[in-house]
């Protein structure tokens, strides 16, 4: 199986070439420029740039080992806190720290002039008695390398919440220097006015902080201060113009040489890679599609799957009959069932998704009592859909839809919406859970409709996010569930429970109006939501795929597929499509969801991710008018 | 090679063509009904005229809210800076320039000159490339398809790739969308959709419109279903991007996810990806802009038409270009054959329609655009003087536009009668053509509509079952459909049947009559 990763592996080997070729092309153009008025055949420079070297690979080492094809979305202020000091995190930033001042050091060294060592003879007068020399703190070299440093864990801070380490696939294909080409310019602009606010920032940080590292070394290394000179952290000494320049372009050669890496990888992961449909060896079986999208490969290689297909359906005939084809022995048209099989099960995995994420919004502030005849009904449903069958049939769907809206609608008396996305429970016990406290009889007394109805939910988090700080309140909730689950079958337990759910419910009014009246908790804990539906919707790119895949290869058949292998999945396809259509329709309704992307500026992060949603909705319904196009009356 | 001495005469003065059955053109009086067989398949495109009197210019020519203010003498550091806000640099020098501050007498020299020299290195760049010397609506005028742009009430026209539906852009910049099936006409209006250049519905979408305006492409998201004649400036998207005003030209791809955006300003021509809103520029410098823009049928190749004598092709895979230099003049206008093996194109100052014909698409080449070596000229569009009898008439010229028929059997073609003598017309000339085994272009004949009315605009329906129909707009305003009925040689490869809910409707004999699902 480890040959499956063989091609990702191939191209970060292609990445790490390219990496070394363009640090010595980069360290070779700034010693040009040095070169000019320097004589830089000196031993220091040559381990600068060895230096320099190891930096962007240790970099690019980074960029592998961080990067995502899914990024994570903070839902809330809190979420966003807690991935900054993840360990996983703070290592990052430490790390890029250290490397931010390696490349400060660098930069000071071949510059020369005062920059070039921590400490110099001083210059003062004052020790007259002459016979031993001072060695006084050259404050521009340290100011150097804190800016260097503080410039990159900024890098590594921006890293972190710009999702910088999210891979966008780009909507056309490109050769990789075409691509590189057109993102230079964008990069180096960038580059340069990112750098002039890192300076800004560094000054003043500077300005204020500045006399705690340089008390610290002088003291360590037992360094006087130059009274000639003056302090870097006062304004006279910050206004000198060299020095500012001299930190700006040292910053724009740290961000341009990290943010090339940053590109160049993005570049060779993302591009398109091509999986054979059929094994012509026994030994690359493992690496066929068909195989690759049945199996549970590391995410990166089942989007890059996904794309291949997308670029086969569309662009590739002989690889399209492969795909038609039948198998030898038997004649079994195996890889049009294991792809398509895949791809609907993305399909109705995300409509199950998505009538989860609907019913948790519709809780948010409405109650609404469905009566008895309704109830019994959902149960039904209910029933049905812990079958979970991988293909939801489109006759039952859109009862199915429309009744389980109720039972959710109705969770909200219990507040147990908000357990959504807990590691805990699975999506049939949270409806279980739901309709069963619907039946006790503290469902109308309790409720205050005032605390329901005003504020967002304080926990949900329907993106199973971070969910670290919220234990304590999950036990409640497993408490309440065990509960649940206890009533099914014995009634007398049941009361107790009642009453151990009364308490346990009234508890947590309690903590909850308590808790959103501080003002500070409810900044942390308010989630955004444009946030929590970008992260429903944070993986859609494989539905987009899946789904431009299934629908041209669907079209096509129309005229190449010799055997009719696709005509026995058709109307599967069709419920699947048009389930999804429904569901995301509604979805889009939803009080929360913009209907329009937001407008997205000339910056250099990509968001799409932030938009995805609307690409699903748009290539959902070219997608069905795809097949009904070709179709046309054959459909009747 | 086809000339147009071969072309049957035009007919007799105050006739109009009506349709074209059994291979030729008959022309009659304009009431006169169509022969029964054929009614019921025009019953309900709708005909119609759009004058230019009816036509409410702008109530308001000024963009900003500056007049309706009174004139405050502020300092000249203020005006400066709401000057740099408006106009940038240029405004600030301007701003310097033309300050009555009397101290400030270097300042007012230095700033002169710095203008001064702005002007001559802006000069130099349009010396390079003339079209940038051109104010935007001129610009526009010089690249639409239309023929006469700035003067005509109807300046774009689009239908609908899968119903009969169609789209017209009008001189008070409304576009007003035409339904055979509903009598409601939505009208738009959107507080950016200025000079109307080029509209494009979206395929294999209900309906979607992209409307290339003077500083930004609209897509409107239209409700089929909806009653309202006034869809709001909300359902409306607005795709903008810096430099990139005037939009000239638009395309979507046949597949319906990406939309190609063109202005004669800008070097880079961008890839839309609408529901996002995200673009990707594909810069290609040389050439100074992009003007026109055709993607083939089949989704393989697009034409890029540059204002200097260039033009490229585009392979619609991997996005790379073929780049064809053309003796004389630029690229006006050109179309692709069905299968997107075949393209004819014109140039400006050539009477000439060229034929390009490229290697069969069969997706394993990447990368490649696969043209022939030279592009043969396939007909030669001359001043042709015709003896009628009822006097002498002078057709011929350049190709202003030109259309192709989703069957690929009938080319129409837009001649620009010479400027110089008033007696040439523009007229539209219709070809019949085949593509395969080998490439055929015949004569057919002339169309020709009311008295006075010159043709402007040319489209053919994209999914007419009896032949081919093409519309056809005048100057007058009017709207006319011409049907050719014929008996499709060849079943189109790509051919976009009409969507399923018409289907349902109108429950017509189909061409592909086959049963498709087996009884299991």
């Amino acid at each position: 199986m480890h040959s499956v990763p063989r091609c990702l592996i191939l191209n970060i080997c292609y990445y790490h070439s390219f990496i070394l070729y363009y640090c010595t092309f980069m360290n070779n153009v700034f010693s040009f420029i040095l070169d000019s008025f320097n004589d830089w055949y000196t031993s220091y420079v040559i381990f600068c740039i060895l230096l320099m070297s190891v930096v962007i690979l240790i970099i690019s080492i980074f960029n592998v080992e961080f990067y995502a094809v899914v990024p994570s979305i903070p839902c809330s202020r809190l979420a966003l806190l807690g991935k900054i000091i993840h360990p996983r995190q703070v290592i990052h930033s430490v790390v890029h720290a250290i490397m931010g001042m390696l490349v400060a050091w660098c930069a000071a060294v071949m510059t020369k002039g005062k920059f070039q060592f921590l400490a110099l003879p001083c210059t003062a007068s004052e020790s007259l008695d002459g016979a031993v020399q001072h060695m006084c703190l050259n404050e521009y070299h340290l100011f150097l390398l804190l800016s260097g440093a503080f410039m990159g864990y900024n890098y590594s801070l921006l890293y972190l919440v710009n999702n910088m380490n999210y891979l966008p696939f780009p909507i056309i294909q490109q050769y990789k220097y075409l691509r590189f080409r057109r993102s230079l310019p964008l990069l180096v602009k960038r580059s340069c006015v990112e750098s002039l606010y890192l300076v800004r920032n560094v000054c003043v940080a500077h300005y204020f902080f500045g006399y705690i590292p340089r008390a610290w070394i002088s003291t360590t290394m037992d360094l006087h201060t130059d009274s000639k000179l003056h302090p870097l952290d006062t304004l006279t000494g910050l206004l000198d113009l060299s020095l500012l320049y001299h930190t700006w372009l040292c910053g724009v050669f740290l961000l341009i040489t990290w943010h090339v890496t940053w590109l160049l990888f993005k570049i060779y992961a993302t591009e398109a890679h091509h999986f054979p449909v059929q094994p012509t060896f026994a030994e690359e079986t493992d690496q066929c599609l068909p195989k690759i999208l049945n199996s549970n490969p590391p995410l990166i290689i089942k989007f890059l799957a996904l794309q291949d297909l997308m670029l086969l359906s569309q662009y590739s005939p002989i690889r399209r009959q492969e795909v038609f084809s039948l198998s030898q022995p038997g004649g079994h048209p195996h890889n049009w069932t294991a792809i398509s099989k895949e791809c609907l099960n993305l399909l109705s995995d995300l409509t199950q998704k998505l009538i989860m994420q609907q019913e948790a919004a519709a809780t948010n502030g409405r109650v609404k009592q469905p009566s008895t005849g309704e109830l019994g009904r959902s149960l039904k449903e209910m029933a049905f859909q812990t079958q979970r069958s991988n293909v939801i049939s489109r006759a039952h769907m859109p009862s199915l839809v429309k009744s389980s809206l109720l039972p959710l609608k109705a969770l909200s008396t219990s507040d147990l919406g908000s357990s959504f996305g807990s590691p805990f429970s699975s999506p049939a016990l949270n409806r279980k859970a739901g309709i069963l406290d619907l039946n006790s009889p503290w469902h109308g007394s309790v409720q205050s409709p005032h605390v329901m109805r005003r504020g967002p939910k304080l926990w949900t988090s329907s993106s199973g996010g971070d969910l670290r700080f919220q234990s304590p309140l999950i036990l409640l909730f497993v408490l309440e569930y065990c509960c649940g689950r206890v009533k099914l079958h014995i009634r007398n337990v049941a009361r107790i429970c009642i009453f151990l759910n009364l308490q346990v419910f009234a508890l947590l009014l309690q903590v909850r109006s308590f808790l959103s009246k501080r003002v500070l908790i409810m900044y942390f804990f308010s989630k955004h939501p444009e946030a929590s539906i970008q992260a429903v919707f944070s993986d859609a790119q494989m539905h987009i795929w899946a789904l431009e895949g299934l629908s041209r290869l669907v079209a096509a058949s129309f005229t190449e597929d010799r055997f009719g292998v696709v005509q026995t999945t058709l109307p599967v396809i069709l419920n699947t499509l048009l389930t999804l259509q429904e569901v995301v329709d509604k979805h889009f309704k939803l009080p929360h969801a913009s209907s329009k992307p937001p407008r997205i500026s000339g910056s250099l992060m990509d968001t799409s991710y932030k938009t995805l949603r609307f690409a699903l909705r748009a290539s959902l319904k070219t997608a069905i008018y795809r097949i009904t196009t070709t179709f046309g009356e054959h459909l009747k | 090679m086809c000339s147009l001495a071969l072309f049957p005469p035009p007919p007799a003065p105050g006739d109009v063509t009506l349709y074209e059955c059994h291979n030729a053109l008959v022309s009659g009086h304009i009431y006169e009904k169509l022969p029964l067989a054929f009614q019921d398949q025009l019953a309900d495109l709708p005909v119609l005229t759009i004058p230019k009197e009816t036509l409410k210019a702008h109530s308001r020519l000024e963009h900003s809210t500056k007049p309706a203010f009174i004139h405050h003498q502020e300092t000249l550091w203020k005006r400066c800076l709401n000057a740099w806000r408006d106009v940038g640099m240029c405004g600030v020098l301007n701003e310097v320039a033309n300050a009555e501050e009397a101290d400030l007498q270097w300042m007012k020299t230095g700033s002169s000159w710095a203008l001064a020299l702005c002007h001559w290195v802006s000069s130099l760049h349009g010396s390079l490339f003339p079209h940038l010397s051109l104010c935007s609506e001129d610009m526009i005028a010089e690249f639409s398809q239309a023929v006469d742009w700035a003067g005509c009430s109807i300046r774009a026209f689009a239908w609908h790739p899968h119903t009969s539906k169609f789209a017209v852009a009008l001189l008070d910049d409304s576009i007003r969308v035409y339904n055979t099936n509903s009598a409601t006409v939505p009208i738009l209006k959107h507080r950016l959709q200025r000079n109307v250049a080029s509209m494009a519905w979206k395929p294999l979408c209900a309906s979607i419109l992209a409307v290339a305006c003077q500083s930004c492409v609209l897509v409107w998201h239209l409700d089929p279903t909806s009653l309202s004649t006034r869809p709001s400036s909300g359902c409306a998207q607005v795709l903008a991007y810096p430099g990139h005003s005037p939009v000239t030209s638009l395309a979507w791809a046949p597949s319906g996810e990406m939309l190609l955006s063109a202005s004669p300003v800008d070097t880079a021509m961008l890839v839309w990806d609408v529901s996002t809103e995200n673009c990707v520029p594909l810069q290609w410098f040389g050439g100074g802009g992009v003007t026109y823009l055709a993607w083939s049928p089949d989704g393989s190749k697009v034409l890029a038409a540059t204002p200097s004598a260039v033009f490229r092709v585009w392979e619609a895979q991997m996005w790379t270009c073929e780049r064809w230099p053309t003796i004389k003049g630029r690229c006006q206008t050109g179309c692709w054959s069905p299968d997107g093996s075949r393209l004819l194109f014109t140039v400006l100052g050539e009477s000439v329609i060229y034929s390009l014909s490229f290697s069969e698409y069969s997706g394993e080449m990447q990368g490649q655009v696969g043209g022939s070596k030279t592009a043969s000229i396939v007909a030669d569009l001359s001043e042709t003087t015709f003896e009628t009898l009822y006097g002498e008439a002078r057709i011929g010229g350049e190709v202003h536009s030109m259309v192709w028929d989703p069957s690929g059997e009938r080319l129409a073609a837009l001649i620009r009668g010479n400027p110089e003598t008033p007696e040439s017309r523009t007229i539209v000339a219709v070809f019949r053509t085949r593509n395969s085994p080998v490439f055929e272009l015949l004569p057919c004949g002339f169309l020709q509509g009311e008295p006075g009315a010159q043709p402007q605009l040319i489209a053919f329906h994209p999914c007419f079952k009896k032949g081919a129909l093409l519309t056809v707009c005048w100057s007058t305003g009017r709207i006319s459909h011409i049907p050719f009925f014929f008996v499709s040689a060849q079943v189109p490869c790509f051919s976009p049947s009409p969507s399923p809910v018409v289907a349902l409707s109108s429950s017509s004999a189909s061409v592909r009559e086959q049963p498709l699902f087996s009884e299991l």
